[in-house]
Formats: structure tokens, sequence, C-alpha cells
């Protein structure tokens, strides 16, 4: 295959990638990943690297959509930033050390982990305990309800949830992927914030925890140039599409299709890692 | 969240757009000049021996944009993108401080000092 047909064909994949990451939620990096390491023989160093550049692209182009719905918490977000970005670094730092079918491996357990947390059904826990810590760090807001009014909400738990976003960081900068799927268990079980507050949120967040492993990986050499401008275009463009669709897609189904496929390239990803350790 | 907050947000969310948009474009007309000018087989992504830093440094960047290397007018496409998120925090640190709200200026300092670090020194 010459250059040409590679970056249009991963490009065409990368449109395909962003389409589904956005309309399961799951966004584009849990595809592209494992899509470039199984289809394309990619190395699995590079295919982070494209990855988390399309993360931050997904991310802080979708973000103005985000805010106007109301339920995003700056104050929430910004304060388990600390958490996530430190945790990015580390990750980063991580994959530059790691051996490529360890991290493999880890990604193929976080697939099947994300596709259980996508298809497990939401069962909402709002709670106004006055938490002291979490009433001192202003980790509390009102989300609007359907009929006008307002739930008032407070975080519970703050050090779990804080600790939770740290291991989200990790995975964001190991893997490249957003980590949205641990992002939200931190804040929706941990801290039993609002389902939609936690999803906005996270999405808010993402885009800030990729940045603070991207300079690494661009640094170590992660970012090949010919790779990651097809895949960042695509994903984006897909996104954008995915996200327009959004309203009128039969969701659940579309959820449950999305998930058997990731646990098929969990699986395969586990496989084939397990099979280079020997 | 009051509703000028919100406000704020949405403003910075159509300028983090322009931002993405602009690296989009910048990475797409490198990539239009990267396709004409290597034609020949894809290079070898199979196993990693990472890129040469040239690229990463904005030396190496500018001077390839100089002389329309395709490949450093994408890695500069792609610093713009990393630049974006970086500068919403920014953004907050602004926001919080007209709010005179002293906690979240600190906190929101902080993450930026994280990212800037990361971005610029880490190793």
């Amino acid at each position: 295959m010459n250059d040409l047909w590679f970056v249009v064909i991963v490009g065409l994949s990368s449109i395909g990638a962003g389409l589904l990451g956005a309309l399961s939620g799951l966004g584009g990096g849990v595809v592209i990943v494992p899509l470039l390491t199984i289809a394309f023989h990619v190395d699995i160093k590079y295919a982070i690297g494209a990855s988390l550049v399309s993360v931050i692209a997904t991310s802080s182009g979708a973000a103005a959509a985000y805010v106007r719905e109301g339920f995003s918490n700056i104050r929430i977000g910004m304060f388990l930033e600390i958490a996530t970005t430190l945790g990015a670094l580390f990750g980063a730092w991580l994959t530059t050390k790691a051996p490529t079918e360890v991290i493999g491996l880890v990604f193929g357990l976080v697939l099947l982990y994300s596709a259980y947390v996508s298809l497990k059904q939401k069962h909402e826990e709002i709670t106004e305990h006055p938490d002291q810590l979490a009433l001192w760090l202003k980790l509390k807001g009102d989300l609007p309800l359907p009929d006008g009014g307002e739930q008032p909400y407070v975080a519970q738990r703050v050090p779990i949830g804080f600790g939770l976003m740290w291991l989200a960081g990790v995975l964001s900068g190991l893997l490249g992927i957003g980590s949205g799927a641990v992002k939200v268990i931190a804040m929706d079980q941990a801290m039993k914030l609002p389902f939609k507050v936690s999803t906005t949120t996270s999405n808010f967040m993402i885009g800030v925890t990729a940045a603070a492993s991207a300079g690494l990986y661009l640094r170590s050499g992660y970012l090949a140039p010919g790779l990651v401008m097809p895949v960042m275009l695509g994903v984006l463009v897909g996104s954008l599409i995915g996200s327009k669709l959004l309203v009128r897609v039969h969701v659940r189904t579309l959820k449950i299709v999305f998930s058997l496929l990731i646990i098929a390239m969990g699986i395969q990803m586990i496989v084939n890692s397990a099979m280079r350790f020997r | 969240m009051s509703w000028n907050d919100q406000r704020v947000e949405t403003w910075v969310g159509m300028l983090l757009r322009i931002g993405v948009l602009l690296a989009a474009a910048v990475v797409l007309v490198g990539g239009v000049l990267y396709v004409m000018q290597n034609k020949g087989p894809r290079p070898d992504y199979s196993t990693f021996h990472g890129e040469p830093a040239t690229f990463a440094t904005l030396r190496g960047a500018a001077e390839g944009i100089a002389t329309l290397e395709p490949r450093s007018i994408i890695m500069f496409g792609l610093l713009l993108l990393i630049l974006t998120p970086i500068a919403r925090v920014g953004m907050c640190v602004v926001g919080f401080a007209f709010e005179r709200d002293k906690m979240y200026v600190v906190v929101s300092s902080l993450v930026l000092v994280i990212l800037l670090y990361s971005v610029f020194f880490h190793r």
C-alpha cells in the first residue's frame, strides 16, 4: 500500500471511529487505537499518539455545546483536573518505559471495562448531604430540571473521587484515550453527582487531561505527522457528524452493537499481547 | 453555576472551537502538501523508532514552515491544538479572578502550571 492510499484509508476509518465514538459517548480513542494496531499493524505507541491528539480535537471542538446545556460544573471540573493532569503526566512517562505488550494488555482490559460501563443501567442517586470538605471546596451546584426548577446537589467522598480521577489521568496518559468511562464513574458513583453533571463535566475535562500528556508525547517522538494528520482530521469530522446525528438515532440499540464491537477488540488486543509475552 | 458564568463559558467555548478549526486547517494544508510530496511507500509504523525531535521544537517548526516542509506544518498545527485546552484553563484563571474567587484562582493556576510544565519542561 503506498502512502497516499494509506492516508486516505486511515482518514476514512477515522471518520467512522469518530462517528461511533460520538454516538456511543465513549469517544474516538477507544476505537482508533485497536483499529490502527489490529487492522493497520501500527505500533501501539504511534497509535496512542495519534489517538490522544484526536481526543483533544473532539473535546475542545465540542466544548461550546456541552456548556450550552448548562449541566457541566466548572469548579468541580477544575478541582478534579489537578488530579487528572498529574495522573496524565505520570501515565505518559509510564508509556515511554512500559513494553508495547504490557500497554496492549492494559488497553484490552480498559476496553472490556468501558463496554461494561456503557451497557450498565444508570441509577440516579442525588444527595444534598452537607459534606464539609465538599462545601469548603465549593463542589456543589444546581441541576436544571425539565420542569424549570432546580435540584441542588453536593459532592460526596471527595478524596475517593480525587483518587479515581488521578487513575483516570494515568490511563489517559498511558493509553492515549479520554478515559471518560473512569471519569464518569468517579463523579457518578463515588461523588454521587447527577449523571448529566458527571458526563458533561467529564467531557469538559477530557481535553485538558489529554493536553497534559501531549507535550511529552510530542517530545518523545510519538506523533508521526503522516499518521496523526489523517487520524486527527478524520476523527474530528466523524465526531462532528456524530454529534449532529445523536438527536435522531436510537442510542440504546447502537450502544449494544458498539459495546460488542469494543468487547471483540478488547479480547483481540489481550490475546495479541499475551502471545507476544512468550 | 450562575447565568453569567454560563455566558462567559459559552464565549470561551466558541474561542476553543475557533482554535480547533484553525489547528485543523493548518494540519489540512500540511496534509495536502504531504500527500503531494510523498507518493512512495508508506513510512514504517509497525515498529516504534521515535520521530525526529526537530519537529517538536518551535525553532524546528519555524524553519520547516519557512521552507514549506509538510511535516513541520502538520506538527505546528498539532502544537496549536495542544495549546487550545491550555488557553481555556488560562481564561478560567481570569474568569475566577473577576469573580474574586481566590480559592479557584489558586486551583486553576495550579492546573495551568502543571500543563505548562508538561508541554515545555517535562521529560
